[in-house]
């Protein structure tokens, strides 16, 4: 064989097992969700106003359209599928969540005392409480590296006028959960739900459960 | 159907049309859809979460199993049976002897010596990919904190490396050097079941197809030992895990009841087992764990499967089945797996050494009873893997006694290898550089063991760094390296072609340093305390991670240097390599390069072992006085 | 001799996991008794190679074989009988070691190495991804962080609420593994305050390599004060909790739905 060619297909060749490295590299570093930033007031105390809402199913437009999930509103108010946000260091973050879920609750009781927040307490549908009945809990909002978690109260399954669609309107049955934290040093801080709220999969924790961009994320503290 | 092999007289557009992969790959494809499809069609109450999950497993394992079947019928693996099936007498032509030139190493055949190329080049660009998972491993891993890879994808990163180097690496040695050069070492005309050798082949590069898919079905986040209950929350991802080792499993029993009936069977005459050369030994002891362990392995995948399908409980606590059962049936095949890696690679060293260090191997007898003492014993250990599972406690010691025992078999192949060289006149040719760096390396990872075994020193070191260290060390050191000296050592003979001298001694000694300078370090970083699978550590561990961070892509690269030996000494310099370059001994350097079909003109008479360096008269096989009978049979 | 003299005096102390517990240090004698075993044999073997590998090199290109030596059962004797001793030394010894308390590791619900005297029982529960600590003799008070008093045998029960995990606190020498329905009895005598840093190190999902914590040793009055502000943080969801078992089966027990 004449030498051109031969080096025509080991180029050939090179090229294609290098093309198939980069498509395999770029597979596995393109599914993280974008980081969203919600509305932040800069300054001595700096805060951020977290609002977040959690649905049932995504429903039509998604590409897991039966997987329950969070949802984030961005600085200028619009609903994103995303579970990593930005978040000032040393900040206040006032979080608002509202939940359009039914109850799955939880596998430990424990973590229905919210915990790691300011004044140990949250307010659900504007009452101030120090625990949840574990039962009644829908999802939770937990940052391992704080010690936070906030236990999310259910809809009751027989509300009228359920969400089926994210993302979810004020319109529809849902609970309004608050609570405020603070930040600390900048760093990445993973957070998660604690629920076993993944319909379909062993003790409750397959699929969206293990799943950035779902039912766990990201604290970008920067 | 037509049993009749493709032969080079068609025209290119029949040869399109006949059995090949072409076929195999259309007809796999279209199996795999009517699976998925079929699964679709299932209705019961007890799979009624799919609804929930959006996620069929039933389709895609039918999809699997339909594809694999199209594949091989595509192939024409199912044609013989199948017309014998019909009534049809046994056909007549001869598959050993194929005419289709290079085409015949991407289809169906049944040369040993055209499947052992198959398996290598199969083999080594599946490892080539999981080798490309390490280095993404290791990149995420230069930051203690997440760097580029989100936590779910570095798993199954993780989990692809070690699934997809353990389930090809098993076949590492027994597929490529045993199928081509059993027969040869023995004096044999073909292996005793040529058509499932290629099944085994081929079974084995549709599992690799299957495993690299998983990427497309989310991943697994269970490693390569697929703990439950973590393998029973997994995404779709995990049915390809378990498809994979099934058909690995699969493949490496047939393979093995391949290698013992033709070891058994086919031997020259004269060739007694006293004489046998170690190397087919090791396959022998290789293939007795092969056909004891990983058929456990495939029952167990296929509890898994049903757990996950048909809602069984088998491995789930809460309904009355255990994952302690699960941890038990892995490591009874896990265990015995490991020296299905590290035997083979003992043949190896024993094998070469003689040749380069110009001598008999020392104490034959010794390293055969290391060889079995090893696959004994193998099989009573596995639950030092569960020394803090909080299993049978009263056990402990046991187990730590008959871990520690193995060391004395594997001891013998240790001395074995140091008498061999004692006197001897060492050449320093590059498979003989990969025998020592064997030597140095399987040193290192037998005195961590023995950390390992030891229950309380055990406790910090197990599921650390420091045993992730310590597998590499005797898997890729003890394994990889052996691999690598097979290769530099025998694809002169199975291509005719020599290798770079230069580009391989650069390629080990950059392996060498660069092998060691990464897992070194590792047994540090497990000792200080970082898990293994993690992708996130403590932040005073980072330079010792970037240490070895660096030394594996210098270790990655090190194989480049390799890949382009391979390039540029088989397609552009093309020398032709001597018969018997290494002035070996043994049986497979005294037949011609390249191989004739039928191996052996005359079936040859064996008068003694194949180590006969330095003694008076050397005894060279002499051919018998009469022409051997062709085995028939099939 | 001198190196194994180095080994077992300079190396010896520095060797981990630290001496943060009893059994802490039992692994740091072990690890250092091991150690100070191979030393001695590491270097033999390497003499022996580096003299064989220089001496019975080939020089130029000889083509002279070497000696045709098949064996030597002498060798091959006091080999065996070399290897084999020193097998069933240090598989004696380590049982022996084992035996004292546990090592530090898990020993499953009938544990064989029962320390005498008082312990306090700590529960360490593991969930996908967090460990959470109970308390029995303090009301089955929960807790997201674990103190320990100093100077105290502790019992700990590990188990788990779904997949498999293992708790292991480095600086304690602590490792067992969390498994659902499983209670998995480890024993460890803490010594002076000082902070552990915890670990998951079975792999348990997506945030394994997250699941790590600090823990704190603290004086007895120290962690009398702090089990005191526990309890009034935990008042609130002492009545939804369930009483204190050595293990859990929490809903849902299958699918979820």
């Amino acid at each position: 064989m004449h030498t051109g060619r031969r080096l025509a297909i080991v180029a050939i060749t090179a090229a294609v097992m290098a093309g198939l490295i980069v498509w395999y590299v770029a597979g596995f570093l393109t599914v993280s969700p974008p980081a969203v930033s919600p509305r932040t007031t800069k300054g001595a105390q700096p805060t951020a106003q977290l609002t977040l809402q959690t649905v049932a199913g995504l429903g039509d437009g998604f590409t897991q359209p039966t997987w329950v999930s969070y949802l984030v509103k961005n600085s200028s108010g619009q609903w994103k599928h995303s579970t990593v946000f930005d978040l000032p260091a040393h900040a206040l973050v006032h979080v608002t969540v509202y939940q359009y879920d039914g109850a799955s609750g939880l596998r430990n009781a424990f973590l229905a005392r919210p915990q790691g927040v300011v004044g140990d307490t949250m307010t659900v549908d504007g009452k101030t409480l120090t625990a949840l009945d574990p039962e009644d809990a829908s999802h939770t909002f937990a940052v391992a590296a704080y010690h936070l978690v906030v236990p999310l109260a259910a809809v009751p399954d027989d509300a009228k006028n359920q969400c089926e669609n994210a993302p979810c309107t004020l319109a529809e049955a849902h609970r309004t959960i608050t609570f405020s934290f603070r930040t600390g040093k900048p760093g990445k801080y993973r957070w998660q739900c604690f629920v076993p709220c993944a319909a379909g999969f062993i003790y409750g924790f397959g699929g969206p459960m293990q799943t950035i961009g779902y039912m766990d994320g990201f604290l970008n503290v920067a | 159907m037509n049993a009749v092999a493709v032969h080079t007289s068609r025209s290119p557009v029949r040869r399109l049309l006949g059995f090949n992969l072409l076929s195999a790959v259309v007809l796999g494809a279209v199996g795999y859809y009517v699976g998925w499809w079929l699964g679709h069609q299932i209705h019961a109450t007890s799979l009624d979460y799919f609804g929930d999950t959006s996620q069929n497993d039933v389709a895609l394992f039918l999809a699997y199993f339909v594809g694999t079947i199209g594949f091989l019928g595509g192939l024409g693996l199912l044609n013989y049976p199948l017309s014998r099936m019909a009534g049809r007498p046994a056909s007549a032509d001869h598959h050993e002897e194929d005419h289709r030139g290079w085409t015949r190493y991407i289809g169906f055949s049944t040369d040993h010596k055209v499947v052992g190329l198959q398996y290598l080049i199969g083999i080594g660009f599946f490892v080539f990919f999981g080798g490309i998972n390490a280095m993404l491993i290791r990149f995420e891993l230069l930051r203690p904190s997440p760097n580029v890879f989100p936590a779910g994808q570095y798993l199954t990163l993780v989990g692809l490396h070690g699934t997809m180097m353990m389930g090809m690496m098993t076949s590492g040695i027994l597929g490529p050097f045993g199928s081509y050069f059993v027969p040869l070492m023995i004096g044999a005309r073909r292996l005793a079941f040529p058509r499932i050798e290629a099944l085994t082949f081929w079974l084995l590069m549709v599992a690799g197809v299957f495993l690299t898919s998983t990427v497309f079905y989310g991943g697994f986040p269970t490693g390569w030992t697929g703990y439950a209950p973590l393998d029973d929350q997994a995404n779709m991802g995990m049915d390809s895990y378990i498809v994979f080792f099934a058909l690995v499993g699969i493949s490496m029993t047939l393979l093995a009841f391949n290698m013992l009936a033709t070891v058994i069977t086919m031997r020259a005459p004269g060739l007694s087992w006293g004489r046998l050369p170690i190397f087919v030994w090791s396959v022998v002891a290789t293939a007795v764990l092969n056909v004891l362990a990983a058929p456990v392995l495939v029952t167990t995948l296929l509890l898994v499967l049903l757990d996950r399908t048909a809602q069984t409980g088998f491995f789930l606590s809460t309904q009355g089945g255990s994952q302690y059962l699960y941890e038990n049936l892995f490591w009874v095949f896990g265990h015995p797996e490991v020296y299905i890696l590290a035997l083979p690679g003992f043949g190896i060293v024993l094998e070469l050494l003689p040749v380069f260090a110009r001598k008999p191997l020392w104490g034959y007898r010794l390293a055969v009873a290391g060889l079995l003492g090893v696959t004994l014993l193998s099989f009573t250990v596995w639950q030092h893997h569960l020394f803090v599972s909080g299993l049978n406690a009263s056990l402990r010691p046991f187990y730590m006694l008959s871990t520690e025992l193995i060391s004395i078999p594997t001891g013998f192949i240790f001395v074995c290898a140091m008498g061999t060289l004692w006197r001897g006149k060492i050449r320093y040719d590059v498979p003989m550089l990969f025998c020592l760096a064997w030597v140095f390396n399987f040193f290192i990872g037998g005195l961590s063991g023995v950390f390992l075994s030891d229950v309380p020193s055990d406790v910090t070191t197990h599921g650390s760094f420091f045993s992730m260290a310590h597998f590499h060390y005797t898997i890729m050191g003890g394994l990889v390296f052996t691999f690598f000296a097979a290769i530099y050592y025998w694809l002169p003979k199975m291509t005719g072609i020599q290798l770079n001298d230069v580009l391989g001694k650069i390629h080990f000694w950059v392996m060498f340093i660069a092998f060691n300078s990464t897992f070194f370090p590792l047994f540090a970083v497990g000792f200080l305390g970082q898990p293994r699978r993690v992708v996130t550590y403590p932040a005073h561990l980072q330079f010792l991670n970037d240490w070895v961070s660096v030394s594996a892509f210098v270790l990655g690269a090190s194989m480049l240097v390799f890949v382009a030996n391979l390039v540029w000494s088989l397609v552009f310099a093309r020398i032709p390599a001597e018969a018997n370059p290494w002035e070996a001994k043994s049986l497979e350097w005294q037949v011609p390069t390249p191989v004739p079909s039928y191996n052996f003109e005359r079936i040859p008479v064996i008068d003694s072992d194949p180590y006969p360096y330095g003694e008076p008269a050397p005894q060279m096989p002499t051919p018998a006085l009469t022409p051997a009978v062709t085995p028939t049979g099939r | 001799m001198v190196a194994t003299l180095l080994v077992i005096f300079v190396l010896g102390p520095h060797l981990p996991p630290g001496k943060g517990s009893a059994q802490a240090a039992g692994q740091v004698t072990d690890n250092t008794v091991l150690t100070a075993i191979m030393t001695p044999i590491i270097c033999l073997i390497v003499v022996y190679f580096a003299y064989v590998l220089i001496v019975f090199r080939r020089r130029g290109d000889d083509t002279e074989e070497g000696v045709a030596i098949r064996g030597n059962p002498r060798v091959q004797t006091l080999w065996i009988a070399g290897t084999s001793a020193l097998v069933i030394f240090l598989a004696g010894y380590g049982t022996w070691a084992l035996l004292q308390s546990g090592s530090g590791g898990g020993q499953g619900p009938a544990p064989i190495a029962v320390p005498r005297g008082p312990k306090l029982p700590v529960q360490v529960i593991a969930q996908q991804w967090q460990f959470t600590y109970r308390y029995p003799t303090f009301g089955g008070l929960e807790t997201s962080q674990l103190v320990l008093p100093a100077d105290r045998m502790i019992e700990f029960h590990v188990t788990s609420l779904d997949a498999v995990h293992s708790f292991w606190a480095y600086g304690l020498g602590v490792k067992a593994d969390a498994n659902l329905g499983t209670d998995n009895v480890v024993y460890v005598k803490t010594r002076a305050p000082r902070s552990v840093d915890i670990h998951c190190a079975e792999l348990c999902g997506l945030w394994h390599g997250y699941m790590f914590d600090k823990g704190q040793i603290v004086s007895s009055p120290a962690f009398v004060a702090w089990i005191g502000q526990q309890q009034k943080v935990f008042r609130s969801i002492a009545k939804y909790m369930p009483p204190y078992r050595t293990s859990y089966a929490p809903m849902p027990q299958r699918r979820a739905g």
